[in-house]
């Protein structure tokens, strides 16, 4: 019995021990949760709100492109377009099945939707198909009940009305790349935000963006909405008015045809790029869509280039388009005097080399006037190591060659004025004497673009003022401020004789008189180029140089044409590059003459008004 | 005296009716109270509706609750009888668990009975801590002290707890050794043996870190550093947290919790209901709970304390404290105090293995309680 009292007391002792280990930890526990829910209490509560509430990003609208005259060059439409939720179907074969006798639902689309429908969550919703016309949208409408888990839907997606005409404008949006992709820009995690891609819509992205707007929600752990607790709508991007002229854009374009070609119309006292034209082109609604493999390799595989804008990108031998400002060059330093005359019989001596005239047969006898209206090469092999590479180059980017503008397109390539320390830095060779005759011609290294020939056509035209081109006249209803153009400092004699030599080019025995304007108020001066693809050897020479149109397309000539008009009140400056389309006389002036034509019919700048009231037209 | 008591007529001859009348009615209250708050939390997670987790926690209750009372009813001599065969049968549940249990959570812990699954390793529990009960009813304080009796109470415990580490279930095998050594120290061993026991033990964790598997690591490192793994092993403490935290001192209100309905929390009606309770009725209401269980262990203490014999003292104060432990290691576990591990919150958590070792041992509480005037001698008749 005294082992039992023994026995008791040790368990009554131990216990209350034990007991109060016990009362120890509860009173732990107690104060754990007052830590927790008194003293970090708030912490807490924010961080159960961010939980709870997610920020839902509403894509805005994005602005329109306009042209000049207000007309829509890129707007958005309304999209048509069913979704699948996946979690709302129960037999998602069934319902696509349905779905199926309503719109056409390809193979291809099946396994698309199903792939993705394994990588998503259930809530998020499919696209099955997008680009439903209104009756077949109409009909799923309809037909809702019946199909589980199809959620039409519309929204808003890019639309280019004039297709490829635009296109070396406007350029085209589509999705974000994962190379675009910005951690910090929440836009572009949406799903179907689109971006623009190139020329204008890239270039002024920014402003055509707009501002997210955004919707407070309250969300599940999986992510799923609840409900919507605050709305805010996202603020449209800014509409874009354009200098371009729709209608001349669009003729230009039409008029080239499928011809490899670029052409720029400009307003020589404004800048104001009134078309912009690379032929063949691409249809920009296609890439906002998501264009297939196929038109993708066929676009990349064309040897006529349609995804290079021409206009702006391609860059030609600007051939003997570069003669007046050879001659500028040798007038601005008394070089030349206009009344001499240079000998030509077809070709020219220089070292141990011969150097050919266009004309086999020769010129006769040549002044300066004559050697801009026939464009004859021996003229300018007499001139050119006179005047030396360096005052031509040096005239060459006055006149806006060798650079680029700054214009709000994403592929302005900046062209070539050779000089000497450019091919001592280039190709690191001394300048040879030969090569600057080349130039002076508008062969060899040159490089300029359709671009840079019509603001140099420009410049030569408004009476040597620096003109730059401009594409955008004002964004978001906010007129962009011109700038005055400088004079470039060269001598109206000068000029003014260099413009008669231009208007004779499309006069009796000029090199596009057949290509002259007719008409009343309807008139231009210009100069014809043409440049060679390749050098012609001494052996393809002596077995006699072959017609252009007998060579396979790629080996045949570029046309170049630059023209002005109308005159004698020039207001207008243009140039057109056929790629391998042969003699500049013969093949780029009668689409100068035509755009032109067009040009001065639709009067973008009111020339004619202004030729009633202003009294420069006598000057 | 001894042999009066033990068969004396007014004892033994005690009509069902009359031990009904005297059960303590109180704990067994105290039990559905309890009980009641997890229903009405497992309503509250169901978005208000009794289907299907309420419903079935009341049913299952109240089934249990029945087992409760027979449990109770039953002459505490014969549950002393039954000790150590309820203890091997307990083995043999653990060993079939081995070859035809099925697994859950990353570990094989379970076993179909085809009606409901049964956790073994949750009964044996209870069957440690009554062999060891009955081991140490047969030994006077003198040979309580002896190191040699604790041969056999070290291998009753040391079978079962590697067989449970082996499932590998290392919260449910740690509290079964707390369990029973809080046996074994009431029981009257020299206390140094504890002490000594706290230093090796100590002095092994780094052998047990090596044994542990990689996802009990990464619980234990995460518990250290909830921040290292936001998304993965860390999320759990951090929501849970973030429940309790935001429910403030008064709570949410019922069925108004946004991290439990908004699915934040994991595993919310089962092992992290606590949460549940706390962002809903905040501290006041947690602390509410946590007293209902003191209460019962308070019960608990007062019957072991009032029993006449040894069998009955350390058994009800061996469950109780066992029981404490669940509750303790759950409730630390959701609120960030010690790593997750596995462990449910008797009565309130949805599920039945828990409530069953619940229900089980305070039945036996209360067949302590009413069997408190029975004394019996060491040498136990039915032994």
């Amino acid at each position: 019995m005294r082992s039992e009292t023994e026995r008791f007391s040790t368990f009554t002792r131990r216990g209350a021990l034990l007991a109060g280990a016990q009362g120890l930890l509860s009173i732990a526990l107690a104060g754990r949760m007052y830590y927790l829910g008194v003293v970090q209490s708030d912490q807490y509560k924010t961080l159960a709100d961010e939980n709870r509430f997610s920020l839902r990003l509403l894509a805005p609208e994005r602005g329109e492109i306009l042209d000049r005259a207000g007309r829509r060059l890129a707007t958005n439409r309304h999209d048509y377009r069913v979704f699948l939720i996946p979690e709302q179907s129960a037999d998602m074969v069934d319902t696509l099945n349905r779905l199926g006798r309503i719109i056409e639902i390809s193979e291809g689309t099946r396994n698309r939707i199903f792939k993705q429908i394994k990588r998503q969550r259930g809530y998020l919703p499919v696209t099955v198909a997008s680009n439903l016309s209104w009756d077949d949208f109409a009909r799923i409408n309809v037909e809702s009940p019946n199909l589980p888990g199809i959620q039409p839907d519309v929204g808003p997606t890019r639309l280019y009305p004039h297709g490829a005409h635009l296109a070396p404008v406007t350029g085209y949006v589509g999705a974000v790349s994962e190379e675009e992709r910005q951690r910090d820009n929440p836009l572009h995690s949406l799903p179907g935000f689109k971006i623009g891609k190139s020329e204008i819509e890239k270039s002024v992205d920014d402003y055509l963006r707009g501002t997210a707007g955004s919707s407070r929600v309250e969300v599940n752990a999986n992510g799923r909405v609840v409900r919507e607790v605050a709305r805010q709508d996202g603020l449209a991007g800014e509409d874009v008015t354009l200098t371009v002229d729709l209608e001349l854009q669009r003729y230009a374009a039409e008029r080239l045809g499928e011809e490899s070609a670029g052409v720029v119309v400009m307003d020589m006292d404004t800048g104001g790029v009134l078309a912009l034209v690379s032929t063949p082109s691409y249809n920009p609604n296609d890439f906002n869509l998501g264009i297939s493999p196929e038109n993708w390799q066929a676009l990349v595989k064309d040897p006529r280039t349609p995804l290079v804008n021409k206009a702006i990108a391609g860059q030609y031998p600007p051939g003997s388009t570069i003669k007046m400002l050879v001659i500028l060059a040798a007038l601005e330093d008394g070089l030349v005097d206009p009344d001499e005359t240079v000998y030509c019989n077809g070709k020219h001596r220089f070292g141990d080399r011969t150097f050919h005239c266009w004309e086999e047969r020769g010129h006769g006898r040549v002044d300066l006037l004559d050697s801009i209206a026939k464009s004859c090469d021996v003229y300018f092999y007499e001139l050119a190591p006179k005047v030396g590479i360096d005052r031509i180059a040096a005239m060459a980017r006055r006149f806006g060659l060798g650079g680029g503008f700054g214009l709000p397109l994403s592929s302005e390539a900046a062209g070539l004025v050779p000089s000497r320390d450019w091919k001592m830095g280039a190709i690191g060779e001394r300048w040879h004497p030969g090569e600057t005759l080349v130039t002076a011609i508008g062969q060899g290294y040159m490089l300029a673009t359709p671009l840079q020939l019509a603001v140099m056509t420009a410049r030569l035209a408004n009476g040597g003022r620096r003109v730059k081109p401009r594409l955008i006249r004002s964004i978001g209803g906010v007129e962009l401020p011109l700038e005055p153009a400088e004079p470039l400092g060269i001598d109206a004699e000068q000029l003014a004789l260099v413009a008669r030599g231009m208007e004779m080019v499309l006069e009796e025995d000029g090199t596009a008189y057949l290509s002259r304007l007719r008409g009343e108020g309807f008139s231009m001066a210009g100069k014809t180029g043409t440049s060679q693809v390749r050098r012609i050897s001494k052996a393809e020479r002596e077995a006699g140089v072959v017609k252009n149109e007998d060579k396979p397309w790629q080996e045949r000539d570029h046309a170049l044409f630059v023209a002005y008009g109308p005159q004698p009140s020039p207001r207008y400056a243009l140039s057109v590059v056929v790629e391998h389309g042969g003699g500049g006389a013969k093949y780029a002036a009668p689409i100068a003459r035509d755009i032109m034509r067009r040009t001065l019919e639709i009067d973008p700048a009111g020339t004619r008004e202004i030729a009633a009231t202003d009294p420069r037209e006598t000057g | 005296m001894g042999s009066r008591l033990m068969f004396g007529p007014r004892k033994a001859d005690r009509s069902v009716l009359q031990k009904l009348s005297e059960l303590n009615w109180a704990m067994v209250l105290t039990l559905s109270v309890i009980a009641g708050i997890g229903i009405a939390m497992q309503y509250s997670v169901a978005f208000g509706s009794f289907d299907p987790f309420a419903l079935r926690q009341l049913i299952r209750f109240t089934a249990m609750l029945l087992l409760l009372l027979v449990i109770a009813l039953v002459d505490i001599r014969i549950w002393m009888t039954l000790a150590y065969p309820a203890y091997l049968a307990g083995l043999v549940l653990l060993v079939a668990v081995e070859f035809f249990g099925f697994s859950g959570k990353g570990g094989q812990r379970w076993l179909d009975l085809g009606v409901m699954t049964l956790q073994p390793s949750e009964l044996m529990k209870i069957g440690v801590i009554m062999a060891l009960a009955r081991y140490f009813h047969g030994l006077t304080a003198h040979q309580a002290r002896q190191l040699k009796s604790l041969v056999l109470p070290a291998l009753i415990l040391a079978i079962p707890a590697i067989l449970v580490i082996r499932q590998p279930d290392l919260g449910t095998a740690m509290m079964l050794l707390l369990g029973g050594i809080a046996v074994i120290f009431l029981a009257g061993a020299r206390p140094w043996l504890f002490v000594t026991g706290a230093i090796a033990g100590i002095a092994a964790i780094p052998v047990i870190w090596n044994l542990l598997r990689p996802y009990q690591k990464e619980r234990v490192l995460t518990f250290l550093n909830p921040e290292r793994d936001p998304l993965g092993a860390g999320y759990q403490i951090l929501q849970s947290k973030i429940a309790l935290g935001s429910g403030g001192l008064f709570g949410k209100g019922f069925m108004e919790g946004t991290q439990s309905h908004l699915n934040f929390v994991p595993e919310m009606k089962t092992d992290f209901i606590f949460t549940v309770l706390a962002e809903e009725f905040g501290v006041v209401g947690g602390v509410g709970l946590l007293c209902l269980y003191l209460v019962l262990l308070g019960y608990a203490a007062l019957i072991a304390v009032s029993s006449r014999n040894q069998f009955g003292r350390l058994l009800a104060l061996g469950l109780a404290f066992a029981l404490f432990l669940y509750v303790f290691i759950n409730m630390a576990m959701v609120m960030g105090l010690v790593p997750v591990v596995g462990v449910p919150l008797p009565l309130v958590s949805y599920g039945g293995s828990a409530m069953l070792t619940m229900m089980i041992a305070y039945g036996l509480i209360l067949s302590v309680a009413l069997n408190r005037r029975l004394s019996i001698p060491r040498k136990h008749p039915f032994g």
